[in-house]
């Protein structure tokens, strides 16, 4: 019987890349009996959905005037002549 | 404030830092968490830009072309700050992973319940705020390459030819960083009051 922590990096393998068959039947066996570990993979699954939706937004926050006027002149200086 | 492309493309930088300056910034800032990184980011994906602005072809809008070179300047970040260091972490292992097992390999601690639609837990203000924390308090190695994976989609073998690892290896990475921004969820009562 595979142990919960095979069972967890299969779990995030899954998130990755498909799993192979094999991979697929022990770690359906082993979830079908392990209630910690079918809990994990629900909530590594909403945590990838969540991240995604994420990725589209931002945090509030500005360049400072300070980088602003840094890069300004890295500009300048990489297009003057 | 346009993202549509210029009819006639050139150069223009000072208006790329007014227009997407803080755009770039945030996303910037979202990935690496240092403001000191993000500026350097920031600028170097403006210079980039310039020397590259023949292959913009207006295909994209500026800001996507702009952004597009930003995730390839992090990804570099990542190799020269953190290349040497991810072979390390891969030859050291995962003392902290192994812990949250016991020794028969089951879950040391039993993860709590919780869960929900992730539609409606993305508008929850507080929900967003504890797993941005969780995110955000993710060691920076760890934090960095699942950012660019799960936020970014990045494909994997990009990272893994800019690091040099294998996808094996990668894989093993970005579990390390899985449970962990898990554990830190799971340990702030995530979702809390919900089945």
């Amino acid at each position: 019987m595979m142990s919960c922590k095979k069972a967890a990096e299969l779990i995030s393998l899954s998130l990755e890349t498909p799993l192979t068959l094999g991979q697929r039947i022990s770690l359906g066996f082993h979830v079908g009996i392990c209630g910690m570990c079918r809990r994990f993979r629900r909530q590594s699954r909403l945590i990838q959905e969540i991240g995604q939706r994420i990725g589209k937004e931002f945090p509030a926050e500005n360049l400072s005037n300070e980088a602003r006027e840094r890069i300004r002149r890295a500009i300048v200086d990489a297009t003057e002549p | 404030m346009s993202d549509e492309f210029p009819v006639s493309v050139k150069a223009d930088p000072d208006h790329w830092l007014s227009e997407h300056g803080d755009h770039l910034f945030r996303h910037a800032m979202a990935r690496v968490g240092r403001r000191d990184v993000a500026e350097d980011l920031v600028q170097e994906t403006l210079l980039a830009a310039l020397k590259a602005v023949h292959e913009f072809a207006g295909r994209s809008t500026e800001r996507t072309w702009l952004v597009a070179i930003l995730k390839r300047k992090t990804i570099d970040w990542l190799r020269r700050v953190h290349r040497v260091q991810f072979c390390t972490d891969l030859a050291d292992g995962d003392p902290w992973l192994d812990a949250q097992f016991d020794w028969t390999r089951h879950w040391a601690q039993a993860p709590g319940r919780w869960g929900g639609d992730p539609a409606v837990l993305c508008e929850g203000t507080e929900f967003r705020r504890i797993f941005e924390d969780c995110r955000q308090n993710l060691p920076e190695r760890l934090r960095t390459i699942l950012s660019l994976r799960l936020l970014d989609d990045v494909p994997a073998e990009q990272i893994c030819s800019a690091l040099d690892i294998t996808s094996a290896n990668l894989w093993t990475l970005l579990h390390r960083a899985r449970v962990r921004l898990w554990n830190c969820l799971d340990k702030k009562g995530l979702a809390r009051g919900k089945p």
